[in-house]
Protein backbone atom coordinates (compact mmCIF):
# COMPACT_ATOMS: atom_id res chain seq x y z
CA UNK A 1 0.00 0.00 0.00
CA UNK A 2 1.68 3.34 -1.16
CA UNK A 3 1.33 6.27 1.02
CA UNK A 4 1.48 9.93 -1.32
CA UNK A 5 1.52 13.01 1.06
CA UNK A 6 1.53 16.91 0.15
CA UNK A 7 0.53 19.15 3.28
CA UNK A 8 0.89 21.98 4.89
CA UNK A 9 0.05 23.17 8.14
CA UNK A 10 0.98 26.17 10.24
CA UNK A 11 1.96 26.40 13.77
CA UNK A 12 2.91 29.20 15.63
CA UNK A 13 6.65 29.71 14.89
CA UNK A 14 6.59 26.97 12.43
CA UNK A 15 4.92 25.83 8.69
CA UNK A 16 5.03 22.39 7.45
CA UNK A 17 5.36 22.52 4.05
CA UNK A 18 5.83 18.68 3.82
CA UNK A 19 5.39 16.63 0.41
CA UNK A 20 6.13 12.55 0.50
CA UNK A 21 5.96 9.22 -0.65
CA UNK A 22 6.08 5.50 0.74
CA UNK A 23 5.75 2.87 -0.83
CA UNK A 24 6.03 -0.82 0.02
CA UNK A 25 9.00 -1.74 2.96
CA UNK A 26 9.69 0.68 5.28
CA UNK A 27 10.34 4.37 4.57
CA UNK A 28 11.98 6.34 7.07
CA UNK A 29 11.07 9.65 8.36
CA UNK A 30 14.49 11.28 9.20
CA UNK A 31 15.42 14.73 11.01
CA UNK A 32 16.41 16.67 13.98
CA UNK A 33 13.85 17.55 16.62
CA UNK A 34 10.92 19.71 15.99
CA UNK A 35 11.41 19.02 12.47
CA UNK A 36 8.28 18.01 11.49
CA UNK A 37 8.55 14.61 12.01
CA UNK A 38 5.36 13.76 14.37
CA UNK A 39 3.32 16.10 12.46
CA UNK A 40 3.63 14.35 9.49
CA UNK A 41 2.86 10.84 10.77
CA UNK A 42 -0.36 12.46 13.04
CA UNK A 43 -1.71 13.92 9.92
CA UNK A 44 -1.34 10.40 8.20
CA UNK A 45 -3.06 9.24 11.60
CA UNK A 46 -5.83 11.91 11.02
CA UNK A 47 -4.59 13.23 14.51
CA UNK A 48 -3.87 16.06 12.77
CA UNK A 49 -6.08 18.63 10.18
CA UNK A 50 -3.75 19.70 7.86
CA UNK A 51 -4.48 23.81 6.66
CA UNK A 52 -4.50 22.17 2.56
CA UNK A 53 -3.51 19.31 0.90
CA UNK A 54 -3.76 15.90 0.20
CA UNK A 55 -3.42 12.26 1.37
CA UNK A 56 -3.73 9.23 -0.39
CA UNK A 57 -3.15 5.49 1.09
CA UNK A 58 -3.72 3.54 -1.95
CA UNK A 59 -6.80 4.59 -4.01
CA UNK A 60 -8.39 6.06 -0.44
CA UNK A 61 -8.16 9.63 -0.26
CA UNK A 62 -7.63 10.73 3.43
CA UNK A 63 -7.42 13.89 3.30
CA UNK A 64 -8.63 16.65 1.16
CA UNK A 65 -8.25 20.13 1.49
CA UNK A 66 -9.85 21.49 -1.09
CA UNK A 67 -12.58 19.12 -0.97
CA UNK A 68 -13.08 19.79 2.86
CA UNK A 69 -12.37 16.07 3.29
CA UNK A 70 -11.30 14.31 6.68
CA UNK A 71 -11.47 11.09 7.48
CA UNK A 72 -11.82 10.74 10.62
CA UNK A 73 -9.09 8.58 12.09
CA UNK A 74 -10.75 5.22 13.04
CA UNK A 75 -11.37 4.95 9.30
CA UNK A 76 -8.06 5.25 8.21
CA UNK A 77 -6.82 1.86 8.54
CA UNK A 78 -3.42 2.81 9.79
CA UNK A 79 -1.59 1.35 12.96
CA UNK A 80 0.26 3.87 14.91
CA UNK A 81 2.91 2.64 17.50
CA UNK A 82 3.23 5.99 19.43
CA UNK A 83 6.73 6.67 21.26
CA UNK A 84 4.90 6.27 24.57
CA UNK A 85 3.57 3.11 24.06
CA UNK A 86 -0.24 4.20 24.95
CA UNK A 87 -1.77 0.89 26.23
CA UNK A 88 -4.56 0.68 28.01
CA UNK A 89 -4.36 0.29 31.76
CA UNK A 90 -7.23 -0.75 32.69
CA UNK A 91 -6.87 -3.98 29.92
CA UNK A 92 -4.42 -7.13 29.94
CA UNK A 93 -1.95 -7.31 27.38
CA UNK A 94 -4.40 -9.77 26.04
CA UNK A 95 -7.03 -7.30 25.42
CA UNK A 96 -4.58 -4.52 24.12
CA UNK A 97 -3.67 -6.93 21.55
CA UNK A 98 -6.97 -7.81 20.57
CA UNK A 99 -8.70 -4.29 20.76
CA UNK A 100 -8.56 -2.86 17.52
CA UNK A 101 -9.81 -6.26 15.67
CA UNK A 102 -13.02 -5.84 16.90
CA UNK A 103 -13.00 -2.78 14.54
CA UNK A 104 -11.45 -4.48 12.09
CA UNK A 105 -13.48 -4.89 8.49
CA UNK A 106 -12.12 -8.63 8.41
CA UNK A 107 -12.65 -11.08 11.46
CA UNK A 108 -9.91 -11.56 13.54
CA UNK A 109 -7.67 -14.54 12.61
CA UNK A 110 -6.62 -16.88 15.18
CA UNK A 111 -3.35 -17.91 13.65
CA UNK A 112 -2.63 -14.22 12.44
CA UNK A 113 -2.82 -13.00 16.13
CA UNK A 114 -0.62 -16.24 17.16
CA UNK A 115 2.20 -15.66 15.06
CA UNK A 116 2.16 -12.24 15.92
CA UNK A 117 2.00 -12.98 19.62
CA UNK A 118 4.89 -15.63 18.56
CA UNK A 119 7.11 -13.45 16.34
CA UNK A 120 6.87 -10.43 19.24
CA UNK A 121 7.84 -12.69 22.14
CA UNK A 122 4.59 -12.19 23.59
CA UNK A 123 3.25 -15.61 24.54
CA UNK A 124 4.13 -15.56 28.44
CA UNK A 125 2.98 -11.99 28.76
CA UNK A 126 -0.99 -12.35 27.67
CA UNK A 127 -2.04 -12.00 31.34
CA UNK A 128 -0.12 -9.20 32.44
CA UNK A 129 -1.57 -5.58 33.01
CA UNK A 130 0.66 -2.86 31.14
CA UNK A 131 1.97 -1.16 34.17
CA UNK A 132 3.82 -4.48 34.78
CA UNK A 133 5.65 -4.71 31.59
CA UNK A 134 9.40 -3.60 30.98
CA UNK A 135 10.05 -0.57 28.45
CA UNK A 136 10.98 -2.77 25.81
CA UNK A 137 7.85 -5.49 26.36
CA UNK A 138 5.70 -2.56 26.56
CA UNK A 139 6.45 -1.47 22.85
CA UNK A 140 6.35 -4.96 21.42
CA UNK A 141 2.78 -5.43 22.81
CA UNK A 142 1.73 -1.95 21.38
CA UNK A 143 3.61 -2.86 17.95
CA UNK A 144 1.23 -5.95 18.19
CA UNK A 145 -1.89 -4.11 19.18
CA UNK A 146 -1.25 -1.91 16.66
CA UNK A 147 -0.29 -4.63 13.93
CA UNK A 148 -3.50 -7.37 15.04
CA UNK A 149 -6.21 -4.00 14.07
CA UNK A 150 -5.30 -4.75 10.08
CA UNK A 151 -3.98 -1.70 9.27
CA UNK A 152 -3.26 -0.94 5.54
CA UNK A 153 -0.02 0.80 6.63
CA UNK A 154 2.12 0.90 10.00
CA UNK A 155 3.37 4.36 11.19
CA UNK A 156 6.01 4.18 13.77
CA UNK A 157 6.66 6.94 15.87
CA UNK A 158 10.73 6.83 16.86
CA UNK A 159 9.16 3.47 18.84
CA UNK A 160 12.56 3.11 20.34
CA UNK A 161 13.62 6.57 22.08
CA UNK A 162 12.17 5.78 25.22
CA UNK A 163 14.18 2.73 25.59
CA UNK A 164 18.04 2.63 26.51
CA UNK A 165 20.82 1.00 23.70
CA UNK A 166 20.00 -2.47 25.24
CA UNK A 167 16.43 -2.48 24.73
CA UNK A 168 16.96 -1.34 21.63
CA UNK A 169 18.99 -4.22 20.54
CA UNK A 170 16.42 -6.18 21.98
CA UNK A 171 13.36 -4.73 19.78
CA UNK A 172 15.26 -4.24 16.43
CA UNK A 173 14.99 -7.92 15.25
CA UNK A 174 11.45 -8.16 16.13
CA UNK A 175 11.72 -4.94 13.74
CA UNK A 176 13.32 -6.53 10.97
CA UNK A 177 11.10 -9.79 11.74
CA UNK A 178 7.68 -7.76 10.62
CA UNK A 179 9.65 -5.84 7.94
CA UNK A 180 10.40 -9.06 6.20
CA UNK A 181 7.65 -11.30 7.66
CA UNK A 182 4.22 -9.08 7.05
CA UNK A 183 5.41 -7.04 3.40
CA UNK A 184 2.94 -4.23 5.53
CA UNK A 185 4.11 -0.74 4.44
CA UNK A 186 5.88 1.34 7.48
CA UNK A 187 6.11 5.08 7.58
CA UNK A 188 9.38 5.22 10.54
CA UNK A 189 9.93 8.18 11.95
CA UNK A 190 13.77 8.19 13.64
CA UNK A 191 16.34 10.16 14.50
CA UNK A 192 18.74 7.69 15.00
CA UNK A 193 20.59 6.69 11.96
CA UNK A 194 21.71 3.50 13.00
CA UNK A 195 18.32 2.34 13.17
CA UNK A 196 17.52 3.83 9.88
CA UNK A 197 20.42 1.97 8.28
CA UNK A 198 19.01 -1.28 9.41
CA UNK A 199 15.30 -1.16 8.70
CA UNK A 200 14.56 1.57 6.28
CA UNK A 201 14.24 0.88 2.46
CA UNK A 202 13.84 4.20 1.45
CA UNK A 203 14.59 7.68 3.66
CA UNK A 204 12.97 10.93 3.41
CA UNK A 205 15.06 13.55 5.23
CA UNK A 206 13.31 16.59 7.02
CA UNK A 207 14.61 19.91 8.26
CA UNK A 208 12.56 23.13 9.85
CA UNK A 209 9.12 21.41 7.89
CA UNK A 210 10.13 20.49 4.90
CA UNK A 211 11.66 17.81 3.20
CA UNK A 212 14.87 17.93 2.09
CA UNK A 213 16.03 14.97 0.65
CA UNK A 214 14.58 11.63 -0.58
CA UNK A 215 15.33 8.18 -2.00
CA UNK A 216 16.90 5.04 -1.46
CA UNK A 217 18.71 4.64 2.13
CA UNK A 218 22.24 3.63 0.42
CA UNK A 219 21.48 6.43 -2.20
CA UNK A 220 20.85 9.10 0.14
CA UNK A 221 23.57 8.11 2.95
CA UNK A 222 26.14 7.98 0.53
CA UNK A 223 25.19 11.34 -0.71
CA UNK A 224 27.77 14.04 0.63
CA UNK A 225 25.08 16.60 -0.24
CA UNK A 226 23.06 14.81 2.74
CA UNK A 227 25.84 15.40 5.30
CA UNK A 228 24.68 18.86 6.91
CA UNK A 229 21.37 16.96 7.68
CA UNK A 230 22.39 13.60 8.63
CA UNK A 231 25.27 15.10 11.04
CA UNK A 232 28.96 14.79 10.40
CA UNK A 233 29.33 12.56 12.94
CA UNK A 234 26.63 10.30 12.38
CA UNK A 235 27.15 10.34 8.76
CA UNK A 236 28.13 7.20 7.02
CA UNK A 237 26.59 4.71 4.18
CA UNK A 238 25.07 1.67 4.30
CA UNK A 239 25.95 -1.01 1.93
CA UNK A 240 24.75 -4.64 1.35
CA UNK A 241 27.07 -7.43 2.37
CA UNK A 242 26.97 -11.43 1.83
CA UNK A 243 28.50 -13.70 4.06
CA UNK A 244 31.22 -15.42 2.71
CA UNK A 245 32.47 -17.55 5.53
CA UNK A 246 33.39 -17.09 9.31
CA UNK A 247 37.41 -17.55 9.70
CA UNK A 248 39.06 -19.23 12.59
CA UNK A 249 40.27 -16.74 14.73
CA UNK A 250 36.31 -14.79 14.84
CA UNK A 251 36.27 -12.63 11.93
CA UNK A 252 33.70 -12.88 9.04
CA UNK A 253 34.70 -12.16 5.75
CA UNK A 254 31.93 -10.28 3.87
CA UNK A 255 31.69 -10.08 0.14
CA UNK A 256 30.80 -6.91 -1.48
CA UNK A 257 30.63 -5.48 -5.16
CA UNK A 258 34.25 -4.36 -5.56
CA UNK A 259 36.13 -6.75 -3.09
CA UNK A 260 35.78 -8.28 0.94
CA UNK A 261 35.52 -7.08 4.39
CA UNK A 262 36.98 -8.62 7.35
CA UNK A 263 34.93 -7.77 10.31
CA UNK A 264 34.22 -9.34 14.00
CA UNK A 265 30.95 -9.95 15.49
CA UNK A 266 28.83 -11.43 12.78
CA UNK A 267 26.76 -14.38 13.23
CA UNK A 268 24.52 -14.31 10.01
CA UNK A 269 25.22 -17.92 8.56
CA UNK A 270 27.40 -17.91 5.26
CA UNK A 271 25.09 -17.28 2.08
CA UNK A 272 22.79 -14.78 3.87
CA UNK A 273 22.63 -10.78 2.88
CA UNK A 274 23.23 -8.73 5.73
CA UNK A 275 23.86 -4.52 6.28
CA UNK A 276 26.83 -2.83 7.28
CA UNK A 277 26.94 0.92 8.19
CA UNK A 278 30.37 2.17 7.53
CA UNK A 279 30.36 5.65 9.12
CA UNK A 280 32.27 8.55 7.09
CA UNK A 281 34.74 9.45 10.10
CA UNK A 282 36.28 5.70 10.09
CA UNK A 283 37.21 5.67 6.79
CA UNK A 284 40.72 6.74 5.63
CA UNK A 285 41.63 7.65 1.99
CA UNK A 286 45.21 6.83 0.60
CA UNK A 287 46.50 7.45 -3.31
CA UNK A 288 48.58 4.28 -3.07
CA UNK A 289 48.01 0.95 -1.84
CA UNK A 290 49.23 1.32 2.02
CA UNK A 291 51.90 -1.33 2.91
CA UNK A 292 52.76 -1.85 6.81
CA UNK A 293 48.82 -1.17 8.27
CA UNK A 294 46.86 -2.79 10.71
CA UNK A 295 43.58 -2.62 8.99
CA UNK A 296 42.95 -6.10 6.81
CA UNK A 297 40.47 -3.90 4.83
CA UNK A 298 41.87 -1.89 2.30
CA UNK A 299 39.32 -1.67 -1.14
CA UNK A 300 40.41 -0.47 -4.28
CA UNK A 301 38.10 2.94 -4.67
CA UNK A 302 37.41 5.92 -6.95
CA UNK A 303 36.66 8.90 -6.09
CA UNK A 304 33.13 9.78 -7.29
CA UNK A 305 32.02 12.96 -5.14
CA UNK A 306 33.12 15.79 -2.82
CA UNK A 307 31.52 18.04 -0.49
CA UNK A 308 33.11 20.85 1.17
CA UNK A 309 30.65 22.30 4.06
CA UNK A 310 31.22 24.63 6.38
CA UNK A 311 34.61 24.27 8.54
CA UNK A 312 37.98 22.32 7.76
CA UNK A 313 36.29 18.86 6.72
CA UNK A 314 35.45 17.63 3.17
CA UNK A 315 33.14 14.54 2.42
CA UNK A 316 34.49 12.19 -0.10
CA UNK A 317 32.06 10.14 -1.43
CA UNK A 318 33.84 6.73 -2.81
CA UNK A 319 33.01 3.57 -5.55
CA UNK A 320 33.60 0.59 -4.52
CA UNK A 321 32.14 -0.98 -7.67
CA UNK A 322 28.36 -0.14 -7.43
CA UNK A 323 28.65 0.20 -3.57
CA UNK A 324 28.99 3.84 -2.81
CA UNK A 325 30.64 4.72 0.92
CA UNK A 326 31.40 8.49 2.45
CA UNK A 327 34.87 9.45 4.18
CA UNK A 328 35.62 12.55 5.91
CA UNK A 329 38.65 14.14 6.10
CA UNK A 330 40.10 17.41 6.64
CA UNK A 331 40.31 20.16 3.14
CA UNK A 332 44.00 20.16 3.62
CA UNK A 333 44.34 16.19 2.85
CA UNK A 334 41.92 16.41 0.30
CA UNK A 335 44.29 19.24 -1.67
CA UNK A 336 47.90 17.19 -0.45
CA UNK A 337 45.95 13.93 -2.10
CA UNK A 338 44.68 15.85 -5.51
CA UNK A 339 41.88 14.26 -4.28
CA UNK A 340 38.75 14.90 -7.15
CA UNK A 341 36.19 13.06 -9.05
CA UNK A 342 37.83 10.19 -11.33
CA UNK A 343 41.03 9.93 -8.86
CA UNK A 344 41.81 6.10 -8.02
CA UNK A 345 42.57 5.81 -3.75
CA UNK A 346 42.22 2.93 -1.12
CA UNK A 347 39.24 3.25 1.07
CA UNK A 348 40.75 1.66 4.57
CA UNK A 349 38.46 0.85 6.77
CA UNK A 350 38.90 -0.53 10.21
CA UNK A 351 37.39 -3.45 11.64
CA UNK A 352 35.79 -1.84 14.04
CA UNK A 353 34.27 1.01 11.76
CA UNK A 354 30.98 -0.92 11.84
CA UNK A 355 29.66 -0.86 15.37
CA UNK A 356 28.01 -4.01 16.22
CA UNK A 357 24.47 -2.59 16.21
CA UNK A 358 24.61 -1.68 12.63
CA UNK A 359 24.79 -4.83 12.00
CA UNK A 360 21.33 -6.38 10.68
CA UNK A 361 19.59 -8.57 8.36
CA UNK A 362 19.37 -7.72 4.59
CA UNK A 363 16.14 -7.24 3.58
CA UNK A 364 14.85 -10.27 1.68
CA UNK A 365 17.99 -12.30 2.38
CA UNK A 366 20.04 -9.98 1.01
CA UNK A 367 18.92 -8.71 -2.38
CA UNK A 368 19.33 -5.66 -3.43
CA UNK A 369 18.18 -2.36 -1.44
CA UNK A 370 17.44 -0.09 -4.11
CA UNK A 371 14.36 -0.20 -5.89
CA UNK B 1 -31.94 -0.76 70.15
CA UNK B 2 -35.70 -1.16 68.73
CA UNK B 3 -37.05 1.38 66.30
CA UNK B 4 -41.05 2.11 65.54
CA UNK B 5 -42.49 1.82 62.37
CA UNK B 6 -42.21 5.38 61.94
CA UNK B 7 -38.48 5.62 62.06
CA UNK B 8 -38.11 2.90 59.77
CA UNK B 9 -40.03 4.52 57.21
CA UNK B 10 -38.24 7.35 57.51
CA UNK B 11 -35.06 5.68 57.03
CA UNK B 12 -36.85 3.56 54.12
CA UNK B 13 -38.04 7.05 52.18
CA UNK B 14 -34.84 8.62 52.46
CA UNK B 15 -32.82 5.02 50.91
CA UNK B 16 -35.31 5.32 48.19
CA UNK B 17 -35.25 8.94 47.41
CA UNK B 18 -31.30 9.30 47.97
CA UNK B 19 -31.45 6.13 45.36
CA UNK B 20 -33.34 7.68 42.80
CA UNK B 21 -31.89 10.94 43.21
CA UNK B 22 -28.52 9.25 42.57
CA UNK B 23 -29.28 6.83 39.52
CA UNK B 24 -31.22 9.70 37.64
CA UNK B 25 -28.74 12.43 38.12
CA UNK B 26 -25.82 9.98 37.73
CA UNK B 27 -25.83 10.17 33.60
CA UNK B 28 -27.03 13.95 33.88
CA UNK B 29 -24.11 14.72 35.84
CA UNK B 30 -21.59 12.80 33.43
CA UNK B 31 -22.46 14.36 30.57
CA UNK B 32 -22.27 18.10 32.39
CA UNK B 33 -18.73 17.02 33.59
CA UNK B 34 -17.47 15.79 30.26
CA UNK B 35 -18.93 19.16 28.48
CA UNK B 36 -17.27 21.41 31.31
CA UNK B 37 -14.23 18.67 30.92
CA UNK B 38 -13.51 18.31 27.35
CA UNK B 39 -15.54 21.29 25.64
CA UNK B 40 -14.79 24.40 24.53
CA UNK B 41 -18.42 27.07 23.86
CA UNK B 42 -19.93 30.15 24.40
CA UNK B 43 -21.43 30.52 27.88
CA UNK B 44 -19.14 27.52 29.81
CA UNK B 45 -18.54 29.59 32.35
CA UNK B 46 -21.92 30.59 32.74
CA UNK B 47 -23.18 27.01 32.79
CA UNK B 48 -20.47 26.00 35.31
CA UNK B 49 -22.03 28.92 37.77
CA UNK B 50 -25.17 27.80 37.11
CA UNK B 51 -24.74 23.60 37.80
CA UNK B 52 -22.71 25.01 41.18
CA UNK B 53 -25.80 27.57 42.14
CA UNK B 54 -27.09 25.03 44.99
CA UNK B 55 -24.14 24.81 46.90
CA UNK B 56 -23.75 28.07 47.12
CA UNK B 57 -27.36 29.41 47.23
CA UNK B 58 -29.20 28.97 50.81
CA UNK B 59 -30.84 25.38 50.66
CA UNK B 60 -34.09 27.51 51.37
CA UNK B 61 -33.76 29.61 48.47
CA UNK B 62 -33.28 26.78 46.61
CA UNK B 63 -36.20 24.38 47.73
CA UNK B 64 -38.36 27.91 47.23
CA UNK B 65 -36.84 28.26 43.68
CA UNK B 66 -38.08 24.43 43.07
CA UNK B 67 -41.87 24.97 44.72
CA UNK B 68 -42.03 28.17 42.36
CA UNK B 69 -41.16 25.87 39.26
CA UNK B 70 -42.79 22.54 40.05
CA UNK B 71 -45.46 23.59 42.47
CA UNK B 72 -48.91 22.41 40.90
CA UNK B 73 -49.08 26.26 39.88
CA UNK B 74 -45.20 26.44 38.59
CA UNK B 75 -44.50 27.11 35.19
CA UNK B 76 -43.27 23.46 34.95
CA UNK B 77 -44.95 21.65 37.48
CA UNK B 78 -48.31 22.81 35.60
CA UNK B 79 -47.00 21.02 32.69
CA UNK B 80 -45.78 18.54 34.36
CA UNK B 81 -49.01 17.79 36.43
CA UNK B 82 -50.89 17.50 32.98
CA UNK B 83 -48.76 14.81 32.17
CA UNK B 84 -49.46 13.03 35.43
CA UNK B 85 -46.26 13.76 36.82
CA UNK B 86 -46.64 15.45 40.28
CA UNK B 87 -43.69 16.58 42.42
CA UNK B 88 -44.62 19.08 44.92
CA UNK B 89 -45.40 17.85 48.43
CA UNK B 90 -44.83 14.21 47.17
CA UNK B 91 -41.35 11.36 47.97
CA UNK B 92 -40.36 12.25 43.77
CA UNK B 93 -40.04 15.83 44.45
CA UNK B 94 -37.74 14.90 47.45
CA UNK B 95 -35.78 13.12 45.07
CA UNK B 96 -35.61 15.97 42.68
CA UNK B 97 -34.66 18.25 45.82
CA UNK B 98 -31.88 15.72 46.33
CA UNK B 99 -30.42 15.43 43.28
CA UNK B 100 -30.38 19.19 42.29
CA UNK B 101 -28.34 19.57 45.52
CA UNK B 102 -26.23 16.57 44.80
CA UNK B 103 -25.22 17.53 41.39
CA UNK B 104 -22.54 20.00 41.67
CA UNK B 105 -21.13 17.60 44.06
CA UNK B 106 -21.10 15.16 41.41
CA UNK B 107 -19.96 16.91 38.43
CA UNK B 108 -17.22 18.17 40.34
CA UNK B 109 -15.64 14.48 41.58
CA UNK B 110 -16.77 13.10 37.99
CA UNK B 111 -15.02 16.23 35.83
CA UNK B 112 -11.93 15.45 37.98
CA UNK B 113 -12.03 11.80 36.51
CA UNK B 114 -12.27 12.75 33.10
CA UNK B 115 -9.56 15.85 33.31
CA UNK B 116 -7.41 12.66 34.65
CA UNK B 117 -8.06 10.91 31.58
CA UNK B 118 -4.86 10.90 29.08
CA UNK B 119 -6.47 11.99 25.74
CA UNK B 120 -3.38 10.38 24.24
CA UNK B 121 -5.10 6.93 24.91
CA UNK B 122 -8.42 8.13 23.38
CA UNK B 123 -6.08 8.95 20.04
CA UNK B 124 -4.31 5.60 20.46
CA UNK B 125 -8.10 3.86 20.51
CA UNK B 126 -9.45 5.95 17.83
CA UNK B 127 -6.34 5.08 15.29
CA UNK B 128 -6.96 0.95 16.18
CA UNK B 129 -10.62 1.81 14.89
CA UNK B 130 -12.50 2.37 17.30
CA UNK B 131 -15.52 5.14 16.68
CA UNK B 132 -15.55 7.89 19.28
CA UNK B 133 -18.84 6.12 21.26
CA UNK B 134 -16.78 2.98 21.56
CA UNK B 135 -13.78 4.63 22.56
CA UNK B 136 -16.01 6.54 25.90
CA UNK B 137 -17.33 3.35 26.54
CA UNK B 138 -14.17 1.07 26.12
CA UNK B 139 -11.50 3.61 27.51
CA UNK B 140 -12.88 6.53 29.09
CA UNK B 141 -16.16 5.21 31.32
CA UNK B 142 -13.07 2.26 32.65
CA UNK B 143 -10.66 4.60 33.50
CA UNK B 144 -13.22 7.35 35.02
CA UNK B 145 -14.79 4.55 37.42
CA UNK B 146 -13.47 5.82 40.22
CA UNK B 147 -14.71 9.12 39.89
CA UNK B 148 -17.67 7.77 39.16
CA UNK B 149 -18.25 5.90 42.17
CA UNK B 150 -16.87 9.22 44.15
CA UNK B 151 -19.23 11.11 42.38
CA UNK B 152 -22.46 8.88 42.79
CA UNK B 153 -21.42 8.20 47.05
CA UNK B 154 -20.94 12.04 47.44
CA UNK B 155 -24.19 12.69 45.64
CA UNK B 156 -26.22 9.55 48.04
CA UNK B 157 -24.53 11.00 50.89
CA UNK B 158 -25.64 14.88 49.84
CA UNK B 159 -29.23 13.43 49.24
CA UNK B 160 -29.23 11.23 52.41
CA UNK B 161 -28.47 14.48 54.70
CA UNK B 162 -30.68 17.23 52.68
CA UNK B 163 -33.07 19.21 54.90
CA UNK B 164 -33.66 22.39 53.64
CA UNK B 165 -34.78 22.38 49.93
CA UNK B 166 -36.45 19.58 50.44
CA UNK B 167 -38.66 20.74 53.59
CA UNK B 168 -39.58 23.59 52.03
CA UNK B 169 -40.20 22.19 48.04
CA UNK B 170 -42.05 18.83 49.52
CA UNK B 171 -42.68 19.79 53.53
CA UNK B 172 -42.80 17.02 55.84
CA UNK B 173 -45.42 15.01 55.20
CA UNK B 174 -44.80 11.04 57.17
CA UNK B 175 -44.32 8.81 54.92
CA UNK B 176 -44.51 10.57 52.12
CA UNK B 177 -41.86 13.22 52.37
CA UNK B 178 -40.48 12.89 56.02
CA UNK B 179 -36.94 11.97 55.54
CA UNK B 180 -34.70 11.13 58.25
CA UNK B 181 -32.99 14.90 58.42
CA UNK B 182 -36.86 15.94 58.80
CA UNK B 183 -37.80 13.22 61.08
CA UNK B 184 -34.90 14.27 63.79
CA UNK B 185 -35.93 17.43 63.21
CA UNK B 186 -39.62 16.67 63.81
CA UNK B 187 -38.89 14.29 66.77
CA UNK B 188 -36.69 17.57 68.31
CA UNK B 189 -39.39 20.11 68.09
CA UNK B 190 -41.79 17.72 70.33
CA UNK B 191 -41.27 17.15 74.25
CA UNK B 192 -39.74 13.89 75.09
CA UNK B 193 -38.34 13.31 71.52
CA UNK B 194 -34.84 13.47 72.29
CA UNK B 195 -34.48 9.17 72.13
CA UNK B 196 -36.54 8.87 69.05
CA UNK B 197 -34.00 11.65 67.31
CA UNK B 198 -30.92 9.97 68.84
CA UNK B 199 -32.22 6.99 67.72
CA UNK B 200 -32.23 8.44 64.10
CA UNK B 201 -28.83 10.03 64.29
CA UNK B 202 -27.44 6.74 64.93
CA UNK B 203 -29.07 5.48 61.79
CA UNK B 204 -27.60 8.24 59.47
CA UNK B 205 -24.58 7.21 61.05
CA UNK B 206 -24.75 3.52 60.36
CA UNK B 207 -25.74 4.42 56.48
CA UNK B 208 -23.22 7.06 56.18
CA UNK B 209 -20.25 5.45 57.84
CA UNK B 210 -21.50 2.04 55.45
CA UNK B 211 -21.67 4.00 52.56
CA UNK B 212 -17.95 5.57 52.90
CA UNK B 213 -16.61 1.87 53.74
CA UNK B 214 -18.09 0.41 50.74
CA UNK B 215 -17.20 2.93 48.38
CA UNK B 216 -13.36 3.07 49.71
CA UNK B 217 -13.07 -0.92 49.35
CA UNK B 218 -14.82 -0.64 45.64
CA UNK B 219 -12.55 2.12 44.92
CA UNK B 220 -9.44 0.59 45.75
CA UNK B 221 -10.58 -2.48 43.69
CA UNK B 222 -10.99 -0.06 40.96
CA UNK B 223 -7.64 1.19 40.99
CA UNK B 224 -6.28 -2.15 41.04
CA UNK B 225 -8.38 -2.79 37.46
CA UNK B 226 -6.99 0.52 35.55
CA UNK B 227 -3.69 -0.38 36.68
CA UNK B 228 -3.09 2.91 38.85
Amino acid sequence: MSLSLDITKSFPGFTLEAALQAGAGVTALFGPSGSGKTSVVNAVAGLLRPDAGRIALGDRVLFDGAAGRMVPPHRRRVGYVFQDSRLFPHMSVAGNLRYGARFAPEPPDPAQEARIVDLLGLGGLLDRRPRALSGGETQRVALGRAILSQPEMLLLDEPLAALDDRRKADILPYLEELRDGLGLSMLYVSHSLGEVARLADRIVVMAGGRVVLSGPVQEVLSDPAALPFVGVREAGAVLSARVLGHEADGLTRLGLDAGELLLPGVTAAPGSGLRIRVLASDVLISRGRPEGLSSRNILPAVVSGLYRGEGPGVAVQLALGRDRILARITARAAAELELAPGAEVFAILKATAVPRQSIGQGVGQGEPLSD
Amino acid sequence: MSFTPEELAALGLSLKVSLWATLLSLPLAVAMAWLLARREFAGKAVLSALVHLPLVLPPVVTGYLLLLGFGRQGWLGGALDSVGIVLAFRWTGAALAAAIMGFPLMVRAIRLGFEAVDPRLEEAAATLGAPRAQVFVTVTLPLIAPALLAGAVLGFAKAMGEFGATITFVANIPGETRTLPSAIYTYLQVPGGEAAALRLLSLSLVVAVGAVLASELLARRMAKRIGR
